[in-house]
């Protein structure tokens, strides 16, 4: 399997942001254990990396590997939907929310 | 008492925009967010940088643009041609983006709940690179169609509309509207900047598109009301038209100046006023150009610059007319006391012949302005706007102190008037008339001064002709009634004498 390179656009450590980075740890340990790099970015220290990521809502999730890019927006509480962004759900008829 | 006093009102920053911040009374409500309302094409991206823009020209206050819609290089390639070199700014550490555009081909997933609060810390970061004044942010429509939950974004943009008044940056948000006349914006918008509100309006009037910009609100602080017109001219972006800030203040001049004729001098009691605005009207082939060239050349003798206007005929048609009356504009053009500037009357909109307009008078400081013929400029235009433009063009050279001489060609041969005449007759000082007069089988021409504030004037009708040295008045029209309405009745030379004697 390939390894997986994720990146995780947080705003200041709000509820939400603390909820993503929680719910993206045990999805990865239960789905990608050893198999995972993650890459948690504060936009409040790190604005200029925002700037060039075009990062607008937080919590955002890049996932940069394997292809194809994905992002996936909000506190990544539906694990379902995050599986989908991961190309690892097994649910392949749920659709994405946006074009 | 004494708390209250030490509020002094709402501050304003002059957006440096030509025009509006007459109409504002001073530009933008200071450390407030003004909403830009507008249909599609309204000019709102433009009015956004330039917003920007000439804080960085005229007032060295740096600035912040937010797009939602068209990717920086866009912006950077569009506004070249209104003369902003947005990447030369961005170099010199005067601009900064923040590039919220969206991304073509790349969608989202929503997993959760999430909220806008990584643009607020962009802006507020870029807002600290640059030392920001200034922030536009272009348009809000767009970032609503990208976020399914319309009730946060908006209340996100409650928070970043909150934040912009507390870091003490003076902010634009422009908005799209559907219809010109109608809801303010969609989403509801304006409810969260609703201090102040402007609108910008591209109506179709009479198969021609008519700009113009109406202050619906100024929370707090006084502004003009009303629409007034606006154009966007290249290398200058919007330049505003404020009819109602122009004020009655110019100075009256006693000193009178020749018409180029004596015979005219004397009929208007010694000459134009310097700084008086002329009518000289007639139908057409009855001499205007010709009184209008002897106007020009008669500065040109005392050393004064004449501006010609032309919107009729051509320069080599000017030129020849001229020399047929042995004036050289050629010469006067290159001693440099003369220029000729000859327009189609549908080259440009009339808001676009105005601002050229007083650009060549305020770059070549004439001591007389003619047009010719004001009335040719009557079909590019609604009659709405071109009232606006002939008080517009009026009030300012009245305000250069300077002699305006205008013709109007009237639609009938004999007696009549034209759309000219109704609005601009009260803002004359002086109207000439020139009639034709059918006399025994003879087109014969008449000449007298209707109106002449300030002054004496002789009343008579009287006849003129034309020859090789110009214009020569004769004796008035003793025995003829009714030349001004067209229907000339012959008295006998007899019973004019027999009523005069009545009435001694």
């Amino acid at each position: 399997m390939n390894k997986f390179k994720l990146r995780l656009y947080v705003t200041g450590k709000t509820p939400k942001s603390e909820r993503a980075i929680a719910n993206l740890k045990e999805i990865c340990e239960k789905e990608l254990k050893g198999l995972y790099e993650l890459q948690i970015i504060d936009v409040l220290e790190r604005p200029q990396l925002a700037e060039d990521e075009k990062i607008l809502a937080t919590p955002t999730l890049i996932k940069d590997l394997p292809p194809p890019l994905k992002r996936i927006i909000g506190d990544l509480s539906n694990s379902e939907k995050v599986l989908l962004g991961l190309d690892l759900s097994p649910y392949q008829e749920l659709k994405e929310d946006e074009s | 008492m004494n708390n209250l006093s030490k509020h002094i009102g709402i501050e304003k920053i002059e957006t440096g925009i030509e025009g509006f911040d007459l109409i504002s009374e001073g530009g933008l409500p200071k450390g407030r967010t003004t909403l830009i309302a507008g249909t599609s094409g309204s000019a709102k991206t433009v009015f956004a940088v330039q917003f920007l823009a000439e804080g960085i020209i005229k007032m060295n206050e740096p600035g912040v643009f937010v797009t939602f819609e068209e990717p920086p290089d866009d912006i950077r390639k569009n506004v070249i041609s209104l003369g902003w070199d947005v990447a030369k700014w961005e170099q010199e550490g005067k601009w900064a983006f923040v590039d919220a555009s969206p991304v073509p081909g790349e969608g989202h997933i929503i997993a959760g709940e999430y909220d806008l609060s990584a643009l607020l810390a962009r802006i507020e970061y870029a807002v600290k690179k640059v030392n920001a004044k200034r922030i536009s942010m272009d348009s809000l429509g767009s970032i609503f169609g990208r976020f399914s939950d319309s009730g946060m974004v908006r209340s996100e943009l409650f928070k970043i509309a909150a934040a912009v008044k507390q870091m003490g940056v003076t902010a634009i948000i422009t908005a799209e509207r559907t219809q010109e006349y109608g809801d303010i914006a969609r989403f509801g918008i304006e409810e969260f900047v609703a201090d102040n509100v402007i609108i910008l309006r591209n109506v179709l009037e009479a198969e021609k598109r008519r700009r113009t910009m109406e202050i619906l609100k100024f929370r707090g602080t006084s502004h003009q009301k009303g629409e007034y017109p606006f154009t966007v001219i290249k290398n200058v972006g919007i330049v505003a038209i404020p009819l109602s800030g122009i004020e009655l203040k110019q100075r009256s001049s006693t000193v009178r100046i020749s018409s180029g004729n004596t015979e005219l001098d004397k009929m208007c009691g010694g000459g134009f006023f310097r700084d008086s605005i002329i009518l000289v009207s007639g139908a057409t082939g009855c001499g205007k150009t010709m009184l209008s060239t002897g106007f020009a050349a008669e500065a040109a003798k005392n050393d004064q610059k004449a501006l010609l206007l032309a919107f009729e005929e051509s320069r080599e048609q000017l030129f020849r007319n001229a020399s047929g009356w042995g004036i050289d504009f050629e010469k006067m053009e290159n001693d440099g006391i003369l220029k000729v500037v000859c327009r189609y009357p549908e080259a440009e909109g009339l808001e676009d012949h105005l601002i050229i307009i007083k650009g060549i008078i305020r770059d070549f400081k004439p001591h007389r302005v003619i047009v010719d013929s004001l009335s040719a400029l009557e079909r590019v235009s609604t009659i709405k706007g071109f009232r606006e433009f002939v008080i517009a063009l009026t009030s300012f050279i009245k305000h250069q102190e300077i002699a305006g001489l205008f013709t109007s060609t009237t639609g009938e041969l004999m007696g009549g008037t034209s759309v000219t005449e109704a609005h601009i007759s009260t803002i004359t000082d002086t109207i000439i008339l020139l009639r034709y007069v059918e006399m025994f089988g003879e087109m014969r021409r008449g000449i007298t001064a209707l109106k002449m504030r300030g002054s004496m004037h002789d009343k008579d009708i009287r006849e003129f002709n034309i020859d090789g040295n110009g214009m020569h008045i004769g004796r008035s029209f003793h025995n003829v009634t009714g030349i001004l309405s067209g229907h000339p009745v012959f008295t006998s030379t007899e019973e004019v004498d027999r009523i005069e004697e009545l009435f001694k």
